[in-house]
């Protein structure tokens, strides 16, 4: 337990940087390839809880597709090499006090359950023929169907909603 | 002779370096096979030339002559560049196709990390190196470098989605992720009760293989998708300020990701490293796997290759269309045919 909870400690230090990174770097391409590292990070986490399958979709969809289509965005439409003086907002307070909240909220929900127990020493999952991935979906598409089908219909409704915004001829 | 070679045993750290050497002998191999064969001999013989001659017997030697003269080759950074981007680019491109080639397997006990998630792994993975692409199109502060940049991103994001659906239906019909499974699966499966060749699933998912197959050649960006460096247009695109050892990093990319992609096909499709009527647990597999791996990357490297010398380049739009309009499309249809037949039998 003490290798991972070192390897913990280091890709957090090395996330909360990265985020530091993100919200006062002047450039914004630059801040958008610290988001990358930190997206990276949180694989990693999960990689040390042994959740491979979760990380593998970290990857890929933060990483390969999110990301990949916030840079397409912003070389599409300014991304000047160098110092931007305009990238701080001016009310960046109100966020400070939002992330705040939500890192007590979280913080708190995870100490009110989960207390001072500590990891299973084996943290694989292995109910269904042995395989991690397997009881993954298991899991998605019995217990937790419905709450997966109604993400399904919020990501649709999501991207009509994208393409009624687009349009031009309304 | 298997207990001879599972007898030594080798620390973590010991195996670590074997399997770097491992990989960095599977990149380089395999993408210069394809350099020398297709791009130098292929393509020449294609168009009524010998190719190169002078370097080696038959010309086999140019290839070292020429990552000779690329490294004697100055490194020149633009000026108004973001030099550290500009610096890091080729690396990354490069770093995701080793990783790609980690999750390959090469025989049953032969390969680098036997994952669970395996050909998601993959996927996953791959799609970095768009980054890669679109850093070095931004960095190299050049109007020719940033469209090429982006018309790479535009066009592997349109093409990805169309390679992961065609997997799906290979996935469905194996029942598994994990690589050395499917490979197992198209082993042992059978042809409506016919066990002669075991079932490569290039039979029964012929149409995820096209889509596969024209995927791929967008994903590795050849002609005729290769807009990306359209030379008429864009100079070279994202890779036209890089010089020297940098420029040979995108090089070398280029080809090891299709041998990287081709090997993928190759295990997804044909059967991967196993042959009709071997034994799967066998120790020879494990030196007879790779060879057989290598020449399955050689025929799909050469359709792709193929297609590379034979056609002109896609307009941006009739690419896109392709993508959105066609490919995906089919893709789907494909996966809920899979799904009825799998059912059903």
């Amino acid at each position: 337990m003490v290798a991972q909870n070192i390897f913990f400690y280091v890709i957090a230090a090395v996330m909360v940087a990265a985020a530091v990174v993100v919200v006062t770097n002047r450039n914004v391409v630059r801040a958008a390839l610290a988001l990358i590292v930190v997206f990276a990070g949180v694989a990693a986490q999960y990689i040390l809880l042994a959740a491979e399958f979760v990380a593998t979709t970290q990857v890929l969809v933060y990483i390969g597709a999110i990301m990949v289509l916030m840079l397409f965005g912003i070389m599409l439409t300014r991304a000047r090499i160098g110092q931007d003086p305009e990238m701080t907002n001016e009310r960046w307070w109100v966020g400070l006090i939002t992330a705040l909240l939500l890192a007590g909220v979280m913080g708190y929900a995870l100490i009110d359950h989960f207390g001072s127990d500590p990891l299973p020493e084996d943290r694989r999952l292995v109910a269904v023929g042995g395989s991690n991935t397997a009881t993954v979906s298991d899991a998605i598409f019995s217990q937790y169907l419905i709450p997966f089908e109604v993400i399904s219909v919020l990501l649709l409704s999501a991207l009509v909603g994208a393409i009624v915004i687009a349009r031009k001829d309304r | 002779m298997r207990s001879l070679v599972l007898a030594i045993e080798l620390a973590w750290w010991q195996q670590t370096v074997l399997r770097t050497i491992g990989v960095l002998a599977a990149v380089l191999l395999p993408a210069g096979t394809l350099v020398y064969v297709f791009l130098f001999k292929m393509m020449s013989f294609m168009q009524s030339r010998l190719g190169p001659m002078e370097a080696g017997p038959y010309g086999s030697m140019q290839l070292l002559a020429e990552v000779g003269k690329w490294i004697q080759k100055e490194d020149i950074i633009p000026w108004r560049a973001d030099r550290k981007l500009f610096a890091m680019a080729p690396y990354i491109v490069v770093m995701t196709v080793f990783l790609t080639y980690v999750g390959v397997p090469f025989g049953p006990d032969a390969w680098f990390a036997d994952l669970d998630v395996g050909i998601f792994y993959i996927l996953a993975v791959s799609s970095i190196s768009v980054l890669g692409i679109l850093i070095a199109g931004w960095s190299s502060a050049n109007k020719y470098s940033l469209l090429g940049g982006l018309r790479a991103a535009g066009q592997l994001i349109a093409y990805e989605l169309p390679m992961v659906l065609a997997v799906v239906g290979v996935v469905i019909q194996a029942e598994t992720l994990n690589l050395q499974g499917i490979v197992a699966a198209q082993h042992e499966g059978a042809i409506f009760g016919w066990d002669g060749i075991g079932n490569p699933f290039i039979l029964t998912q012929f149409v995820g293989f096209l889509i596969f197959l024209v995927a791929l050649q967008a994903e590795l960006t050849q002609t005729p998708f290769d807009m990306p460096v359209a030379e008429s247009e864009l100079v070279s695109g994202y890779m036209t300020e890089y010089s020297g050892m940098r420029f040979l990093l995108f090089f070398i990319a280029e080809f090891a990701s299709a041998g990287a992609f081709a090997a993928v096909a190759a295990t997804l499709f044909l059967g991967g490293w196993a042959l009709p009527g071997v034994d799967l647990d066998a120790d020879y597999m494990n030196v007879l796997g790779p060879i057989v791996l290598l020449a399955k990357i050689m025929l799909v490297a050469f359709l792709v290759f193929w297609v590379r010398f034979t056609y002109p380049r896609f307009r941006e739009d009739q690419l896109q269309q392709l993508a959105w309009k066609v490919l995906i499309p089919l893709s789907l249809v494909n996966i809920l045919a899979t799904m009825a037949l799998k059912v059903a039998y």
